[in-house]
């Protein structure tokens, strides 16, 4: 029998902060503008500038080594990581070394950050992915090969970066997707980032290595790169490792090398053989004093935000709701917002997530259109359950009334007035239509009464449209079935 | 009288009094710098017409208003050249004012000229320059010392009211001894070092060169301050470095550390600065022995320290953004070798080949960690020294200027000319070089420099000791004959 394979993945995230300026000088953080117009003499490492640092990211890497349940430093110190690239302004990056900002902590997995189609088959339900550390540095420029030469765009040298390093913890593909889900999720809970993998915001580099299974000493590690979606990862991945375990069942070896993932032909290749480690001589920065993060820290942690998890938890306990709706909803903290606003506003917390997570969801999606994007307002949406449930329009003409609200934005009550929606009760304008609608449809009426009952529908369905829908439909059948009977 | 002899204190007083403009004061300077400057070589370019606007519109009642200050090539004045005396900055214009500039033309103070030093500040005779030669005012076949030269040189020669020039291991200091001025490095933090081309980050202080010590207090009153574009500026407030200036040495203990009078220096400095401290004996301070230990060990910490922060802070002149750029280059390792190899000259090299090794892993625990260690031992042998006197009193350098040519070839022996100064910046207080007499050598006359050296943050009374002995002696008032 052939020897079974078990992959180790280690993951680097670089996460870019969602600060207003760089981290070391008062530059802009834009995504998209003019080239180099966010410069200046610091970012562009001109002579006799001097780099200051920017509290705020550090103050949101300390939220995320928060968040994620790490050790915060007390102290913390930067350092020079020296290399010569044209996108390093300086020619040494400004990071840190053996005193990071964070350390140990984790990455919960839940179920939902799971690819679809792994969900079912959870090898490790509730894990935890270990971490090493989470640093702080600055990003470099972004290089754009022409044919023959290569721009160079630094609005990006600069902005503050998050590198976050896990244990050597993840067995699958399935996993690493599910740990860079989890973790973008908790990311944009906390408001430190976008965490938007095609725009940059979030870079992935994985180590990856394979061993017979029974073995414990870890196989050849081996890098990869430019991954730009987390699917890409799980993609790139899952080739990586087939074809480790391809070479070693063909009795080949492999070398410690850096490979890059092509999306479009879907395998990786070689791009750097590692021949020793680099030596980046690294040393204390001596433009930067230490910083004591004791005098933050009390107000970061009121920062912190609940997180996914939590939230999930306390919608099941507090509302009543099913743990994948919660899960759903709790997925996206703009979308768990919109539904704890609306929960306010109606007694029917279950039928309220059905509408959120059926009707509104998919209009969206439709739409093209995120949570915060929606014209129709927590508020408004309970009110319309509210008008539903009172009986004032039944369920079908709540959606249509909920089609126009999406639509024009306006409250379901203007457009119930509008539209002449409200419901007939009046019993005896009911009847009246009942008895016109068994009048003149003599063949249902006959077909019913030889015990075809289902016949009642199609009257039913005549009184409704005479009432132009506007009748309540449970009442209709009562009728029609005492005038019938 | 000859406007530009004048110091920046009488200056000021005819400007204020009406007597003589800005204008009139920029003009006697430039004739003079049109006469001698072909012989001292101590600047390498002027904005004139800049300056001649600045002059006409100079409100005087302002602390320096209207008055010309010369400054190293190693400092950005925004439009001016700035080449740290280096090949690979040639051609290139400072995008951006250093905070001192600003805070000199906040002053009402016109920047003015651009002085040679040794490149990237890297040397103590100014010989290092790729770009002219400097020579000592009292003889021109002598060196004005380094990394300041050019610095110390116009000053000496009547061709700058005061320049700014910057500290590392003495850059201030040695030059001024040498050319017979007064140089002030103050506590490292002091001066925001924002806009000054790094050599050693942790150690490099901006500071001026003046004719008195009242001008030297004058100016860092202006120059002084915490600055939010430098981290490592101090919190300390500012105050009137002036304050002190006038009042006796009663009480006044001076320290002479055992360290730095021994055997090799020269016997007519040594003999000079041995009457200067029995001057300030008559002048009621008291003066003691003290040591300061791990002396000996400075030199060495100080090329490791100095090294390693220069290999990562001129990594970034690499021909990618601006300076210079080799031709016909193959790739971007090409480039990078090829311009740098070209542009920087010997001395920056060995200094960056230094520090990249003493960084470098396996023997970053042997060289770089164990030299922070002794840094911090130094810095423990001058706040053991403090805790018994007001300030340390011995030779600014060993020796005085020597023969341009004579050290070239021979690092070492150049290194040591900065013995008695490096220590100051590893500890990170205050110094002052002022002159105190004149040796005889091969028929030159040349000046002797006294060091005073004092506590963080104790540059008022630095200045108020200075003061006292400049004030009841005549060597500040001698002129070289150009």
């Amino acid at each position: 029998m052939a020897t079974r394979y078990i992959p180790t993945i280690g993951l680097e995230v670089h996460v870019q902060l969602k600060t207003r300026s760089k981290m070391f000088c008062g530059c802009p953080v834009e995504y998209g503008a003019e080239p180099n117009s966010h410069t200046c003499p610091v970012c562009l490492g001109y002579p006799g500038a001097l780099p200051v640092m920017n509290e705020t990211a550090l103050r949101m890497t300390a939220l995320t080594g928060l968040m994620l349940n790490c050790k915060i430093a007390e102290v913390c110190k930067f350092d020079r990581k020296n290399y010569f690239y044209p996108d390093m302004p300086k020619n040494y990056q400004i990071s840190q070394y053996d005193r990071p900002i964070c350390e140990e902590g984790g990455v919960p997995l839940h179920d939902l950050a799971y690819p679809k189609d792994a969900q079912k088959a959870i090898q490790h339900p509730g894990k935890i992915v270990k971490l090493v550390r989470i640093h702080l540095e600055e990003d470099v420029a972004k290089s754009t090969h022409f044919e023959t030469s290569t721009g160079i765009d630094f609005n990006r040298a600069g902005t503050p970066l998050m590198e976050i390093v896990s244990e050597p913890d993840i067995d699958s593909p399935e996993e690493a997707f599910a740990y860079l889900s989890a973790l973008q999720q908790i990311l944009v809970y906390g408001g430190v980032s976008d965490a938007d993998m095609e725009k940059g915001q979030m870079r992935c580099d994985c180590n990856v290595s394979v061993r017979p299974e029974g073995t414990t000493e870890l196989g050849t590690k081996i890098e990869i790169k430019n991954m730009n979606t987390i699917s890409g990862v799980r993609r790139a991945l899952a080739f990586e490792i087939e074809r480790q375990i391809e070479v070693l069942s063909k009795g080949g070896s492999l070398a410690q090398e850096t490979r890059r993932w092509d999306d479009g032909l879907g395998q990786t290749s070689l791009m750097r053989i590692k021949e020793s480690a680099h030596d980046y001589r690294y040393f204390p920065e001596p433009d930067l004093l230490p910083v004591d993060t004791r005098v933050f820290m009390e107000e970061v942690r009121k920062q912190r935000p609940e997180l996914p998890a939590e939230k999930r938890e306390r919608f099941v306990q507090s509302y009543g709701i099913t743990d994948y709706d919660a899960a759903v909803l709790a997925a996206d903290r703009a979308l768990a917002d919109y539904f704890e606003l609306a929960a306010r506003g109606t007694s029917k917390p279950k039928a309220l997530a059905n509408w959120i997570l059926n009707d509104l969801l998919s209009a969206l999606s439709d739409a093209g259109e995120t949570i915060r994007e929606c014209r129709v307002t927590a508020a408004q949406l309970a009110a319309l359950l509210s008008i539903i449930d009172s009986g004032t329009i039944n369920a079908g003409q709540g959606k249509a009334v909920f089609a126009d609200m999406l639509r024009t934005g306006k409250d379901a009550t203007v457009i119930v007035e509008e539209k002449g929606l409200k419901q007939e009760s009046d019993l005896g304008a009911i009847e009246a239509l009942c008895q016109k609608s068994i009048d003149a449809n003599p063949k249902a009426v006959e077909e019913y009464r030889g015990g075809k009952t289902a016949s009642i529908n199609f009257l039913k369905g005549q009184v409704m449209k005479l009432s132009q829908g506007k009748a309540n439909p449970a009442i209709v059948g009562e009728i029609l079935a005492r005038l019938l009977g | 009288m000859d406007l530009h002899t004048l110091s920046i204190s009488a200056l000021q007083t005819r400007l204020r009094s009406g007597e003589t403009t800005p204008s009139a004061a920029l003009e006697a300077l430039e004739s003079r710098i049109a006469s001698v400057d072909p012989k001292v070589g101590g600047y390498l370019s002027r904005n004139l017409l800049r300056a001649r606007q600045e002059a006409a519109a100079a409100d005087v009642s302002l602390p320096l208003g209207g008055i010309p200050i010369a400054i190293k090539d190693v400092i950005n004045v925004q439009g001016d050249p700035c080449t740290a005396a280096s090949k690979i900055l040639q051609g290139y214009t400072a995008s951006y004012n250093a905070t001192v500039i600003q805070k000199l033309r906040a002053a009402g103070a016109i920047p003015f000229g651009r002085l040679n030093m040794d490149e990237f500040a890297m040397g103590s005779s100014t010989e290092n320059s790729a770009l002219q030669r400097t020579s000592n005012p009292w003889d021109l076949t002598r060196i004005p010392g380094g990394s300041s030269g050019g610095s110390a040189a116009v000053v000496a020669a009547d061709e700058a009211f005061a320049s700014l020039g910057s500290d590392t291991g003495g850059s201030i200091r040695q030059p001024a001894a040498l050319c017979g001025c007064v140089g002030l490095k103050p506590t490292y933090g002091r001066v925001s070092r924002f806009g000054l081309m790094a050599f050693a980050s942790s150690l490099d202080q901006i500071g001026p060169f003046t004719k008195t010590v009242e001008d030297s207090a004058r100016l860092l009153n202006v120059l002084a301050g915490k600055d939010p574009m430098d981290s490592t500026s101090l919190e300390a407030p500012t105050e009137d470095y002036t304050r002190l200036l006038g009042r006796d040495l009663k009480g006044i203990k001076l320290g002479m550390p055992k360290e730095y009078f021994i055997e090799g220096i020269d016997p007519q400095v040594d003999a000079t600065v041995r009457a200067a401290i029995r001057h300030f004996e008559a002048l009621g301070a008291e003066i003691v022995e003290v040591s300061l230990p791990h002396t000996q060990y400075a030199v060495a910490v100080y090329y490791i320290i100095a090294t390693a922060e220069a290999s990562a802070n001129l990594a970034r002149y690499d021909g990618v953004r601006y300076g210079h750029r080799a031709e016909d280059l193959r790739n971007i390792q090409d480039l990078y070798i090829r311009s740098r190899s070209e542009g920087f000259g010997e001395e920056v090299k060995r200094r960056i080949i230094l520090g990249t090794y003493v960084l470098s892993s396996g023997y970053y625990d042997a060289y770089y960690l164990r030299a922070q260690k002794v840094r911090t031992l130094i810095r423990q042998d001058f706040e053991a020294a403090f805790k018994k006197v007001d300030a340390l009193i011995c030779p600014t350098s060993p020796e005085v200027a020597f023969k341009i040519g004579d050290r070239s070839g021979d690092p070492l022996k150049m290194y040591l000319a900065d013995i008695f100064t490096i220590a100051t910046n590893l500890a990170g207080n205050c110094g002052i070089s002022l002159p105190c007499g004149f040796a005889q050598m091969e028929g030159s006359r040349l000046p002797v420099g006294l060091q005073l050296l004092g506590d963080s943050l104790q540059e008022a009374k630095l200045l108020q000791i200075a003061h006292a002995y400049e004030s009841s002696t005549p060597w500040h008032k001698e002129r070289p004959v150009l």
